[in-house]
């Protein structure tokens, strides 16, 4: 009853192409951002911040990235944790070895390190398809691995390998208290969130869910697939990139290249799957889904008082998260972001059944 | 020659003044080989602009061969290819696209995951001329070419009559409206040269009539030239101007369809013979 769009006629073709046509979902959105910008820093706790949002938000914005390669673009990709690597090595060699940088212009950079590297190792993606493609980014995993132990000048000479960033601050301001940090990573991870949101409904995005869908017909309607496709690993590495110099130095803030190692890579891909494949909501999903989920089942033992030893714990939590992915997937092969739409759907005509 | 002349003429008057010009695609002595498989042997024809040419045959005739040689899908090791009186070399298919050759799948090759309307935008990409970091801003220039662009989109949507399901993922609709948004896609590129390659496959009736009326209405109107494979004799024999007849990839027939209807060697290949 609630959630009707009768009567909100659209007159043009502006109207009509908005991110959230519907006004209910205008609502919706403006809300959730209220609460994530004003209520949450005023009533969050510390751990909150620190624990999950901050997680939830950075991984979020990797996974987003992922989506538009794997999701839109059909380009499978092991490497994400690599590229990621390479967007925080990336962004403090800029920032250690530039003076004056600011801490803005160093995650950038660092995330067109990762877009260099990402086009470099999405090659391969013009000749081999699926799993032989994802074998051959898995190299770019192996790769970066490698360089960032063994190549010192990468960790500017540190001895024990780990490097570190301190005292940051974003024109002035500084970020170094977990509010300031998740409100940093919110405005970011918004900024390309709705970026992301602008390329996938315009002419590129197009593009690569036509590469995705068809690859033939697509280049006989005059897609070039080497642009669509080096395009697509250029932008997924771009974000995947600048969220690695987020996690490296808001979440991290010390850290060595087992912080982006092969487990990230799949993290990442399950949450796009579990997500959604094909949707930026999706991406929020599977990252809340495996990042906040665990969490949240760890707690609920605590909740109710019932004793149990932080092992027993944390085998349960496996087991349960574990089965809570298949029954996801059983129900909806493609992910929880369909999931949403059909109960939207459904919403919209309850409570009569068509 | 002279009859050819004739008939071609007849029926231009027949449809509504539409005039045939000259030649723009000219195949010389195309071959086409799979290793040791030959889908095409020595076959020349041409094409001249605004005529609906159809190309018949049985099965694995090699039709779908020519139309894939046609817009740079597949490369034939011998032969010339004139576009437009110019020589073509090394060619990919979206080259083919960038000269206004458009087409259609015999196997329906939307894009399944998409609206029907954002797979016949997708069918206007060539036009759109934003760069990256424009379409990520979504700002001012962007969206008037969006929105330029789906006006055009709508027109084609009201062309094929479709508007109830312009938002409809096309995986969704049934199988004669998927190759209806197969044709506006193809449409959206606004070509000069469409080729179909079995539109009408599979169709009842009213959907084949439905068909060929979009299809001469797209001759007629916007003066395309359309290559058309087709196995349904009734509806080449009706709309065609010209006629070429493949059979295992060789050339066995060409001219109006009258002349076609009436070859020997046609005859041969579609009944068979006897001994």
């Amino acid at each position: 009853m609630l959630y009707r769009e009768n009567g909100q006629f659209k007159a043009s073709y502006a109207a009509d192409q908005q991110i959230f046509p519907i006004l209910q979902d205008r609502v919706a959105i403006g809300a959730l951002l209220a609460i994530a910008f004003i209520v949450l820093p005023l009533f969050g706790s510390e751990y909150l911040f620190r624990a999950i949002l901050i997680p939830f938000l950075i991984l979020a914005l990797a996974a987003l990235g992922l989506n538009i390669l794997v999701g839109y673009c059909g380009q499978i990709s092991l490497g994400t944790g690599a590229f990621m690597a390479v967007g925080a090595y990336g962004a403090y060699n800029f920032l250690v070895r530039i003076d004056g940088m600011p801490l803005i212009g160093a995650m950038l950079l660092g995330g067109l390190s990762a877009t260099v590297i990402g086009v470099l190792f999405g090659i391969p993606s013009l000749r081999i398809k699926g799993l032989y493609l994802a074998m051959a980014t898995l190299a770019a995993q192996f790769f970066t691995d490698w360089a960032f132990l063994r190549i010192s000048w990468f960790t500017n000479n540190s001895s024990s390998g780990s490097v570190s960033v301190a005292g940051l601050n974003v024109f002035g301001l500084p970020i170094e208290s977990p509010v300031a940090k998740y409100l940093f990573c919110l405005v970011v991870v918004c900024v390309f969130a709705l970026m992301a949101k602008n390329l996938t409904r315009s002419a590129i995005g197009r593009q690569w869910m036509a590469i995705r869908d068809m690859d033939v017909a697509a280049a006989v309607i005059g897609i070039r697939p080497m642009y669509a496709k080096l395009s697509a690993f250029a932008v997924s590495s771009f974000i995947v990139g600048v969220a690695g110099a987020l996690w490296a130095f808001i979440h991290l803030g010390a850290w060595e290249p087992a912080a982006f190692s092969i487990d990230r890579s799949f993290q990442l891909l399950f949450m796009v799957i579990i997500g959604g494949l094909g949707s930026i909501m999706g991406a929020f999903f599977g990252a809340a889904f495996i990042i906040v989920l665990p969490i949240l089942l760890d707690q609920i033992p605590q909740w109710f008082g019932i004793p149990l030893s932080t092992a027993t714990t944390s085998h349960l939590v496996h087991m349960i998260f574990g089965a809570l992915i298949v029954f996801f997937l059983i129900v909806e092969p493609h992910g929880l972001a369909k999931l949403w739409s059909i109960g939207k759907q459904k919403l919209r005509l309850w409570p009569f059944p068509h | 020659m002279m009859m050819n002349d004739i008939a071609t003429a007849a029926e231009a008057s027949a449809t509504g003044g539409r005039r045939i010009g000259e030649v723009i695609l000219d195949l010389q002595n195309i071959s086409l080989r799979f290793g040791g498989v030959k889908a095409l042997t020595d076959i020349s024809f041409n094409v001249r602009e605004h005529e609906i040419r159809s190309i018949i045959g049985p099965n694995g005739a090699g039709k779908s061969s020519m139309l894939n040689v046609i817009n740079g899908v597949y490369h034939p090791q011998e032969g010339r290819i004139l576009f437009h009186g110019q020589e073509r070399k090394k060619m990919e298919p979206h080259m083919a696209a960038t000269q206004g050759i458009a087409r259609t799948f015999q196997n329906i090759a939307l894009f399944k995951g998409m609206s029907v309307l954002d797979n016949i935008m997708t069918g206007r990409n060539l036009k759109m001329k934003s760069n990256l970091l424009q379409m990520a801003l979504y700002w001012g220039a962007v969206q008037k070419e969006e929105i330029a662009h789906r006006e055009k989109v709508e027109e084609i949507i009201d062309f094929l009559e479709i508007q109830s399901v312009r938002k409809t993922p096309v995986g969704q609709l049934p199988y004669g409206l998927q190759k209806r948004v197969e044709l506006g896609r193809a449409l959206a590129a606004e070509p000069t040269m469409l080729l179909l390659d079995e539109p009408m496959a599979g169709m009842n009736v009213e959907e084949k009539q439905d068909m060929c009326r979009f299809i001469l209405d797209v001759n007629d109107q916007f003066g395309t030239t359309i290559v058309l494979i087709e196995h349904d004799m009734g509806v080449v024999m009706d709309i065609s101007d010209r006629v070429v007849v493949l059979d295992y990839g060789k050339k066995i027939g060409d001219g109006a369809p009258d002349e076609v209807r009436n070859n020997e060697e046609v005859i041969r290949a579609y009944l068979g013979t006897s001994h």
